[in-house]
């Protein structure tokens, strides 16, 4: 394990889907028109007029064991700085393993340049001083919060500790390091 | 089942293809992968305003290589906090929206025939001020009116004043904020204003009637309203749906739509019944406190339940948690209020309920905002009007309407409607009247009666169809407009200022306002070289730093107290010097003093008819940002919320496309997919404003969804203000693959 793992938590309490990290994300990663890199879930229980209602930020999980990078045939999909799950581009053939084997859906292919596109943390920033994602950076109610997740002092971890969490799809054993508070 | 599988097969390879791809490098060993950088920061990063709803947040934009990359929250502005919604990080979307307005147009066929021509600015300009003067000589400068939206609209109002127009009129009024502004004025001596003064982030316990928080994005709100939560507030939604504010609330009320002052009335018996009240608060400032106690005692939570729905023991509760958390309680006075056309009576409920609560000046309810004072910039001074506004007969229909009213200009529009004839030219700024005044029919048939039609727009509206002449204008990005120095917690003063220059033949509103102010004989009223050192000019008259000004985008003023027992002085601009629970004005004028409700005036759908409500979506501000292909990508198309039953009944399955048909037979003009959900009452549905676009050179959203609008055939206005109540239509589904068949 890297000495720095990013993770992201969401907090759904305070998500109102309003989907500025998604626009955020498409002008700051400059990502083809017709796709984005994360995206807004709601899932509604309950009927009239008992109702709940849950709203998450989702993007790439940057899994610990990624079957992305585990079915790259070309060594495109890779683990990249503080953990992240990133592409090569020059390295990609578009062959599209990955999609299908990832379990979230986060992978698509830009048609520009026929590689895979997806959520990069902002690796970009993060790892050249900007300490923030772009989703983050924007989010009008502050529910996003991006971090270390091996540094107990972080807030990402300090979330974790003390508020209820999940991952999506744990059975799916892919050790993702995305989370959502409840 | 089959992709999971798939997944699982996948797992099982990944260990062994992890050890052998190692963490940096590739199979091969011999490139390294390099973090890829898209490369949209800016060359330059230009501090100003947004423009993309009307809250104007500062923003950054970066600018690379002549082109704006992106758009982000200026952290030194007081309203974005570094923060923006999506409307304000897409506003590159409208920048380069290839459905701009490029060129001056002038019309060569029938009014909405849409066939332009193409000419310079001088031609243009000089259509304008020629009909402008004719006009002006033949039936006086009240014979002109404006409608104006957004805030470039100020070079144009100004225009309209030197020019000695009193029509001047702005629909976010009449159409919008005006019945709370009335009613809060009413009661406190002062409106809210826009940004309004609630100290959401600071409230324990938070009432929203149908104010749909997260959905309508007014970013500093709803940054607050995120706080609120944090902070384990007591939330209460008060809405037909299910909204995401109901989401994260303790209490969802789901009331029968137009019966929220039943629910005023009865929360007001429960507060003053079980002393839930602020007494010494109502005491020290409050007049009317004991007619209102006898007022309300009939109102009880058993008297609501069958006119609201709400169960008595529900709005006991409810009561009971405001009262346990005021003065921190703020029951929020909304945005969009012209409803049921007795809106400024629910504002004043809402109002005194908040006096009850205390939470008018104090933490967590109404903050004291201050304001940086700039000198205006020196005029000869504006000519006196010429004459009232021509809105509505005389001045004492709709008494207490302290603006105008747009749908009174449109009326007054056509002959024998209010009176004489009297308005002969419109100028429409940022203003899509078909989509914004009730009934677009009607807005279409006064346009007919219309000698002459300018539009100053940046899109082809629907409006725009309809101009003798178009004026295209420059985008908030490519122009520099007049300061920004709004009432607010922080006092500050921001600038909006050219990002890049103007793309095509665009021309900033300044600009537009000054050339034709030449051409009609109002030189003196505009002296500035441009806006820019118009700007200069009222900055350095207030003694503030330009190039700080230039660099950081806003200068923030000397904070004053928040609240009365911070300092803040408990002054209200009534008549009697206090908090009007009891309203002898309302009274001298033959208006109930105190709120009442009705039950009769409330119009029940016919069968197989569902009330028509509507509201927003997060990234829209309605129809003017619908056609903007980046925040359209997250919402596309609007939807009819049904509820689950009625759909069942209907047989109408998720997804599937209907036109909705109103009680007067006006059938939309496109059809929308069906939402099929439990989150709506069954005696309603709902659809996002600004959809339904019948403007053709609106080349990507139009026909896409429907209008609510055109289905408002009917409005109710309020006698106090004159505000179009319009949330008094229903309509029947006819489904859209019948319709196709039939045709």
């Amino acid at each position: 394990m890297s000495a720095v793992s990013y993770g992201m938590v969401v907090d759904t309490r305070t998500c109102v889907a309003c989907a500025a990290c998604v626009i955020a994300c498409k002008t700051e990663n400059d990502v083809a028109e017709g796709f984005s890199r994360d995206w807004i879930f709601t899932a509604t229980s309950g009927s009239f007029p008992n109702l709940e209602m849950e709203i998450r930020s989702e993007r790439c999980n940057h899994c610990e064991d990624a079957p992305c990078v585990s079915v790259c045939p070309t060594g495109a999909s890779h683990y990249g700085p503080g953990g992240t799950v990133q592409v090569t581009e020059s390295k990609c053939t578009g062959c599209k393993a990955c999609i299908a084997a990832c379990p979230y859906d986060a992978r698509f292919i830009d048609p520009r340049t026929g590689a895979i596109d997806k959520c990069t943390f902002c690796v970009h920033r993060v790892e050249n001083g900007t300490p923030t994602t772009a989703c983050q950076e924007v989010c009008p109610t502050k529910s996003i919060y991006f971090g270390d997740l091996n540094d107990p002092e972080s807030e990402v971890s300090r979330l974790l500790r003390t508020r209820q969490a999940y991952a999506l799809l744990p059975d799916a054993g892919t050790r993702p390091k995305h989370f959502f508070l409840k | 089942m089959k992709r999971r599988q798939f997944i699982r097969v996948g797992s099982y390879g990944a260990a062994g293809a992890a050890v052998a791809g190692g963490l940096t490098t590739d199979w091969y060993g011999r490139y390294a992968n390099p973090i890829a950088d898209p490369g949209t920061d800016g060359d330059r990063v230009v501090p100003s305003f947004c423009e993309l709803c009307f809250w104007k947040c500062g923003i950054l934009a970066h600018v690379k290589d002549g082109r704006v990359t992106k758009i982000k929250g200026n952290p030194k502005d007081p309203l974005s906090n570094g923060q923006l919604c999506p409307r304000g990080a897409g506003g590159t979307g409208l920048l380069y929206d290839p459905d701009r307005l490029q060129k001056p147009m002038v019309r060569r066929d029938k009014r909405g025939a849409q066939v332009f021509e193409e000419v310079s600015w001088d031609d243009a300009l000089g259509v304008v001020a020629e009909n402008f003067e004719r006009i002006k000589a033949e039936h006086g400068a009240g014979a002109l009116a404006l409608f104006s939206h957004g805030y470039g609209g100020s070079w144009m109002k100004h225009l309209f004043k030197a020019y000695g127009s009193p029509n001047i009129a702005a629909p976010s009024y009449a159409q919008c904020r005006g019945p709370r502004e009335v009613g809060f004025d009413l009661t406190f001596g002062s409106g809210v204003g826009s940004p309004e003064n609630t100290d959401i982030r600071n409230a324990r316990c938070l009432v929203l009637i149908g104010s749909h928080l997260g959905e309508n994005m007014h970013n500093t709100q709803v940054q607050d309203f995120a706080d609120a939560i944090r902070n384990g507030a007591d939330i209460i939604t008060v809405d037909p749906r299910h909204s995401v504010a109901a989401s994260k609330s303790r209490w969802w009320l789901p009331i029968k739509p137009g019966t929220d002052t039943a629910l005023l009335l009865a929360w007001m018996n429960v507060i003053i019944g079980e002393g839930l009240h602020d007494r010494d608060y109502v005491e020290q400032y409050a007049y009317g406190f004991e007619q209102l106690s006898e007022h309300v005692k009939a109102f009880t939570p058993e008297w609501a339940y069958p006119r609201t729905g709400i169960e008595p023991d529900v709005i006991r509760r409810t009561a009971r948690a405001m009262g346990a958390a005021r003065p921190a309680t703020l029951v929020h006075p909304g945005r969009h209020v012209t409803w049921y056309g007795d809106d400024t009576q629910r504002s004043r409920a809402i109002a005194i309920l908040n006096a009850l609560l205390g939470s008018w000046g104090r933490k967590g309810g109404f903050f004291i905002p201050s304001q940086v004072s700039i000198p205006p910039y020196e005029y000869p001074g504006y000519l006196p009007h010429d004459d009232q506004a021509a809105d509505r007969p005389a001045p004492s229909d709709y008494p207490l309407a302290d603006q105008v009213l747009a749908q009174g200009v449109c009326d007054a529009t056509v002959p024998g409607v209010v009176g004489d004839s009297r308005i002969k030219a419109w100028m429409v700024y940022g203003s899509n009247l078909p989509t914004t005044l009730p009934d677009p029919e009607n807005t279409y048939k006064a346009i007919q009666e219309l000698d002459f039609l300018v539009t100053v727009d940046v899109l082809p509206a629907e409006i725009v169809g309809w101009s003798d002449v178009v004026l295209p204008e420059a985008t908030y990005l490519e122009r520099c407009d007049e300061l920004f120095a709004p009432w607010w917690r922080e006092p500050y003063v921001a600038v909006r200022q050219e990002v890049v220059p103007p793309m095509y033949d665009s021309k900033p509103g300044w600009w537009i306002a000054r050339e034709l102010g030449k051409r009609i004989g109002l030189p003196e009223f505009f002296p500035w070289k441009d806006s820019e050192e118009y700007a200069k000019t009222r900055l350095e008259a207030a003694g503030l730093d330009c190039d700080v000004m230039r660099a950081d985008g806003v200068i923030l003023g000397e904070p004053a107290p928040l609240y009365f027992e911070e300092g803040a002085l408990p002054e209200f601009y009534t008549d009697s010097g206090k908090i009007e629970l009891y309203s002898p004005k309302l009274a001298a004028l033959g208006f109930d003093p105190m709120p009442t409700y009705d039950h009769s005036a409330l119009e029940e759908p016919p069968e197989g008819y569902y009330r028509l409500l509507f509201g927003r979506a997060p990234v829209h501000t309605f129809g003017r940002t619908t056609n903007n292909r980046l925040l359209s990508e997250v919402y596309r198309e609007n939807e009819v919320w049904v509820n689950r039953d009625v759909a069942r009944r209907w047989g109408l399955e998720d997804g599937e496309r209907v036109y909705l048909q109103n009680q007067d037979g006006k059938r939309s003009s496109f059809s929308a997919p069906v939402k099929v959900t439990g989150r709506i009452r069954p005696d309603a549905v709902y659809v996002v404003h600004g959809y339904g676009r019948r403007a053709p050179k609106l080349r990507f959203v139009h026909g896409k969804g429907i209008d609510d609008n055109e289905l408002i055939t009917r409005y109710k206005v309020d006698p106090i203000m004159g505000g179009t109540g319009m949330n008094v239509n229903f309509v029947t589904f006819l489904r859209a693959d019948d319709l196709e068949v039939a045709s």
